[in-house]
């Protein structure tokens, strides 16, 4: 039933572990109506699940994130997104917890998504591929938690999109999760948030080469218009201020303004570089489906807008993190989850953490961050020993 | 596990066993874990991120943040007991403060210097200087002390914020603490507000 997963572009680093993927038969409900049968979960483990299999360590991967947290992408040859934080020895230490990290519903590494092909047809679902949702993405690691027979995870943990599905965990399978932690997201998308991702998919289909959506059976690609995309959403991952710091007004390669249209400041050649190397890696109509699922994220909806009543009665410890200069979750937002779990006295702690560094701090060295979480990690597995 | 400073020991003995308690100011989580070992379910809140890190790596639930700003998201009587030691001094508004602690938990425990201490008084008498003491060791310029009161003005705010003095400790100089009567301090001259260097209430809404 576990294979190797397929790509979509050919795997450039042979030495890279590709991870493994499972098919599930039975079909998946999913929010919008439909369901997915069969569907593919693609996934990494590290370290080893012990005896009583109380060890487990879920990591949810944000928008363009995927699988590989902790070792080589087998397409781009770069270390693993969360290098820093997983790993033995690290906070979420390997040589202890068995990190579990497969790929979202939706996305384009391996898992089901719009890239594959849909069986009805033989041909790439494209959109015809059902809209999901955070919660859909949570049902299946559900199901892959529980291939991997697992009936409560010690500690469900991600960033941005991650948190969303770190506190989905706990909204839809309370028993099934000892601690959550959230870092840096928010327990709805904003108007802003959702402002930010249409632009985002109006540049991908503004784009002919997208060809209403079908661009694979025609063997192109909207490269132009997903290096938009991710253009613009990078500017929202960075604050101001490390923009200015980085960058400032230095122009690039030249000394003076060349006064034409090619990139003449050093952050437009910066931009021009996350969006080129993003669409080397990334499908266009992923990115599409999974900035709805985030758009759609809004944990109190079901229960009339009051957050703490999603979280009555859960047992789990919660660990919020935020990131002062993070303007696209602000510290308010993640705040906003620690006072509704608070006003059910679940167990609750919520850490600011003071970065420049914008969104993108989650991803990066925050040594606060890091201690944050080997403590709480620590605690959590210690509680249950 | 290192002993309890006097006035969290004093407050410490005020919780019953297996109350829900909210830690206002809860430093490095030196009182919520001490509270563990009476089956307490303890919460703290704590403005500094080096002690909020301490209490997680503690296994404490604590939430970072600002007595001035965050109480006013709490929801009302959801604790038994809420803990207010050494700060109410540190806050911005110590009357919007004591209210909400008071909406917040069915009893507040808290402790506070004693500015009409004898020694903060002789200091100022005969130095003519702003009072540098063990509990105060702050220039005037660098203290994050804005809003010092003796025992007798502390208990003028409880009758303004409607509370009611269920139990008054002296905290003397040498670490004990005495029962105090809390009529004694309704006058500033004398009794524990002269010899007290600061003081442990327990208070309930009236």
């Amino acid at each position: 039933m576990t294979e190797a997963p397929r790509f979509l572009r050919p795997v450039t680093t042979p030495s890279a572990d590709v991870g493994m993927a499972v098919t599930f038969e039975a079909p998946l409900p999913l929010d919008c109506g439909r369901e997915l049968a069969p569907f593919t979960v693609a996934y990494m483990t590290y370290g080893t699940l012990n005896a009583d299999k109380s060890n487990a360590v879920l990591i949810c991967h944000a928008l363009t994130g995927d699988q590989f947290v902790a070792s080589d992408h087998p397409l781009t040859g770069k270390p693993g997104w969360w290098i820093t934080m997983v790993g033995p020895g690290k906070p979420i230490d390997t040589d202890r917890f068995f990190v579990i990290c497969s790929n979202v519903i939706g996305g384009c590494m391996g898992s089901t998504g719009p890239a594959e092909v849909d069986p009805s047809d033989g041909n790439p679902w494209g959109l015809n591929f059902p809209v999901v949702t955070i919660p859909d993405m949570v049902r299946a690691q559900k199901r892959l938690v529980e291939h991997l027979g697992i009936d409560k995870l010690l500690a469900v943990v991600g960033g941005s999109m991650g948190g969303m599905q770190a506190l989905q965990w706990a909204a839809s399978y309370p028993d099934c999760v000892r601690a959550v932690v959230p870092i840096a997201c928010a327990a709805r998308h904003s108007a802003q948030n959702i402002a930010f991702h249409e632009v985002g998919r109006q540049a991908i289909m503004a784009d002919p080469d997208w060809q209403g959506g079908e661009y694979l059976l025609h063997n192109t690609k909207p490269a132009k218009g997903l290096a938009v995309a991710r253009m613009a959403a990078h500017i929202t991952y960075v604050s101001e201020m490390a923009l200015q710091r980085k960058f400032g007004r230095a122009l690039q390669n030249r000394d003076a303004k060349s006064f034409q249209f090619t990139p003449d400041f050093q952050i437009e050649s910066y931009l021009h570089h996350q969006g080129a190397s993003f669409v080397d890696r990334f499908d266009a109509n992923s990115y599409l489906y999974i900035t709805r699922a985030m758009d759609y994220f809004d944990l109190a909806e079901e229960h009339g807008g009051q957050l703490s009543d999603v979280f009555r009665l859960n047992s789990a410890r919660f660990c919020i993190v935020a990131f002062t200069s993070d303007w696209l979750f602000p510290p308010v937002e993640n705040k906003r989850i620690a006072h509704a779990l608070n006003a059910v006295a679940a167990q609750v702690s919520f850490v600011e953490i003071k970065s420049d560094k914008g969104h993108d701090a989650f991803l990066l060295d925050e040594p606060e961050m890091f201690a944050t979480v080997r403590g709480f990690l620590n605690h959590a597995a210690q509680d249950l020993s | 596990m290192s002993e309890l400073r006097p006035d969290l020991a004093a407050i410490a003995a005020m919780i019953r066993p297996g109350a829900r308690v909210l830690d206002v100011g809860c430093g490095d989580g030196a009182l919520l874990e001490h509270l563990k070992t009476k089956n307490v379910d303890g919460r703290g809140i704590e403005i500094s991120q080096a002690n909020v890190n301490a209490c997680v790596a503690r296994g404490l639930a604590v939430v970072q943040g600002d007595a001035d700003t965050d109480l006013v998201d709490y929801p009302a009587q959801v604790f038994d007991a809420v803990i207010l030691s050494q700060t109410i001094q540190a806050t911005e508004k110590p009357r919007a403060v004591l209210d909400h602690l008071l909406r917040i938990g069915r009893r507040v425990a808290i402790s506070l210097p004693n500015f009409g201490y004898w020694k903060v008084r002789l200091s100022l008498l005969a130095g003519g200087r702003m009072p540098r003491t063990n509990t105060l060791d702050y220039s005037w310029w660098a203290t994050p002390n804005i809003h010092l009161c003796t025992l007798a003005d502390f208990v003028d705010l409880t009758r303004e914020c409607g509370a009611t003095i269920v139990e008054a400790h002296a905290l003397n100089d040498n670490g004990t603490t005495a029962k105090m009567n809390p009529a004694s301090l309704t006058h500033g001259y004398l009794g524990p507000n002269l010899f007290a260097q600061g003081g442990v209430f327990l208070l309930k809404k009236s």
